[in-house]
């Protein structure tokens, strides 16, 4: 298993950087997003096409320097790519595009997109008999504000979808909050569920892969409040 | 057999197609439970919910699928809007968007239910493929068409017909010839046979077309003396641009009728509609009349 060290990211998160100053969420999503490419996702750059790789799907968009960091790190994207983020010339913009980034499922930007593509996206495998590929979406728990996203947990719940698996990073910036904890709003919708430490490795693997097949999944990956 | 049915029909006929899925949003649900039934991974009904109804196309697109989304014209264009824009165009994907209730085909139901915007909506975004269909008998080698390609289209179904079909009518089709330089009308999708009767004693020249986009310029050129009418089912002035450009070298006059933007807080029936919009024979006639016949 290749697994990228804390060092190395942070040398090419640098690069993103250029002496900018990154919101905490970016390094809030980083933990989370080093656990699924590491050890997680099925998908290398030479299958990024391959109907049956595991799809990951970034719907909080903005979180975009680990995501690019990461890409560099395995490979998808090359490195130097990093250097001018954002630049007229660069194919990395502040939210990801996927017809610019190899690797990337999905454009995002705009919150509350990710889940209902992944829902579509989960169906699709399941109608082609796909049973193997995995669907992974990450959201942020204010990003649940956005409406759509309850269209699409209420849906996958109801149906059973278990080749969907959405990963909450809570750093508790929802405006008004979610009292009971974001993964009640999954569960009472017959959604499997996790909560664990967002910076702890092993405990993101474990609730990653501890889904059952039958219902979808999520895992509330808690961080601490405006990380 | 209205539009509808035709469309219930042929969209069963293309499940045989294991890449046709067919998204629901509860509207017209019961009538797709037979092909629901032979194909339950292929025919997805995700309830009252159409910000996910076209999020799922924008993913089904995304692994290889082709997907049918269908409801009821204000909840699949207006509603979800950003999604249209950002799960299927943004994405680089396609879809066939199916509406009923076009413009104020259910008059009484009331503002809510009419939407006579959607393909000024739709003309606000890149690369959309516009099928205004003018009679029922038009829907199935249309939807077929559509189906088999790969970027995004919308077919608008109206309960308003015209007497006689015109299949293969994508590019202008002249209906009526009054010879080189008579003005032209333009008539779109259902409106075409009041326009006819509007026009039945003057030499205008009529032609029909069932696909405002990409709208028909060449066919436009070749045939538009100096004025041109348009005549379209919905908001009024929806292709005037199209037309500005493609006549943009040549001095001429353009009239655009169509669906008021005023709200009329009115009910009634589609014909009510006709004529507190001026679409009907006598209110079309008339603004010919002022548009030709200046004072």
């Amino acid at each position: 298993m290749t697994t990228t060290t804390a060092t190395e990211l942070a040398a090419l998160l640098d690069r993103v950087r250029a002496g900018r100053d990154f919101g905490a969420n970016v390094y809030s999503t980083l933990d989370v997003l080093q656990v699924l490419y590491d050890r997680v996702l099925r998908v290398t750059p030479a299958t990024v096409d391959d109907p049956d790789r595991d799809r990951f799907l970034l719907s909080k968009g903005h979180a975009v320097a680990g995501y690019y960091a990461l890409l560099a790190a395995r490979g998808f994207i090359p490195v130097d790519w990093l250097d001018d983020q954002g630049g007229p010339g660069s194919r990395l913009g502040d939210h990801p595009d996927r017809l610019l980034v190899p690797g990337v499922e999905i454009g995002s930007g705009s919150l509350g997109h990710g889940l209902g593509l992944g829902v579509g996206t989960a169906l699709g495998l399941r109608a082609q008999g796909r049973a193997d590929p995995r669907v992974y979406v990450l959201l942020g728990d204010a990003e649940l504000d956005e409406g759509s996203n309850h269209e699409a947990i209420a849906y996958a719940g109801a149906t059973g979808l278990g080749n969907l698996t959405a990963i909450v990073v809570d750093n508790g910036s929802a405006t008004h909050g979610w009292p009971g904890g974001a993964a009640s709003r999954f569960t009472v919708n017959g959604w499997t569920a996790d909560t664990v430490d967002g910076r702890d490795h092993d405990a993101l693997h474990t609730a990653l892969t501890g889904h059952d097949h039958h219902r979808p999944h999520v895992v509330v990956a808690a961080v601490a409040d405006g990380e | 057999m209205t539009m509808r049915d035709r469309f219930v029909t042929s969209a069963g006929e293309v499940l045989a197609d294991p890449r046709s899925v067919i998204v629901l949003a509860d509207i017209s649900a019961d009538a797709f439970a037979p092909a629901a039934a032979r194909h339950p991974d292929r025919v997805v009904n995700v309830g009252i919910r159409e910000q996910l109804m076209i999020g799922v196309a924008g993913g089904l697109a995304l692994t290889g699928q082709r997907p049918i989304v269908h409801s009821y014209a204000p909840f699949l264009v207006e509603r979800a809007y950003e999604q249209i824009k950002l799960d299927l165009g943004h994405q680089g994907v396609g879809a066939v968007l199916v509406g009923i209730g076009a413009s104020y085909d259910r008059a009484s139901a009331g503002r809510t239910h009419l939407a006579p915007a959607d393909v000024a909506l739709l003309d606000t975004l890149d690369g959309w493929t516009v099928h205004v269909p003018g009679h029922p008998d038009e829907v199935r080698p249309l939807l077929r068409d559509v189906v088999c390609g790969t970027g995004s289209a919308y077919l608008r179904l109206s309960t308003r017909s015209n007497a006689e079909a015109y299949p293969e009518a994508g590019d202008l089709r002249v209906v009526r010839d009054a010879g080189p330089g008579a003005p032209l009308l333009v008539a779109v999708g259902p409106v075409l046979d009041a326009a006819l009767a509007a026009v039945a004693d003057r030499p205008v020249t009529v032609a029909f077309t069932h696909r405002p986009r990409p709208f028909d310029t060449a066919g436009l050129r070749a045939l538009a003396g100096t004025e041109v009418i348009l005549v379209e089912p919905y908001l009024a002035g929806t292709s005037t641009r199209v037309v500005a450009e493609a006549l943009a070298d040549r001095p001429h006059r353009l009239l655009a009728l169509g669906v008021g933007r005023a709200e009329l807080r009115r009910y009634g029936g589609p014909e009510d509609h006709d004529r507190w919009h001026g679409l009907d024979a006598a209110g079309l006639r008339r603004s010919v009349d002022a548009f030709l016949d200046p004072a």
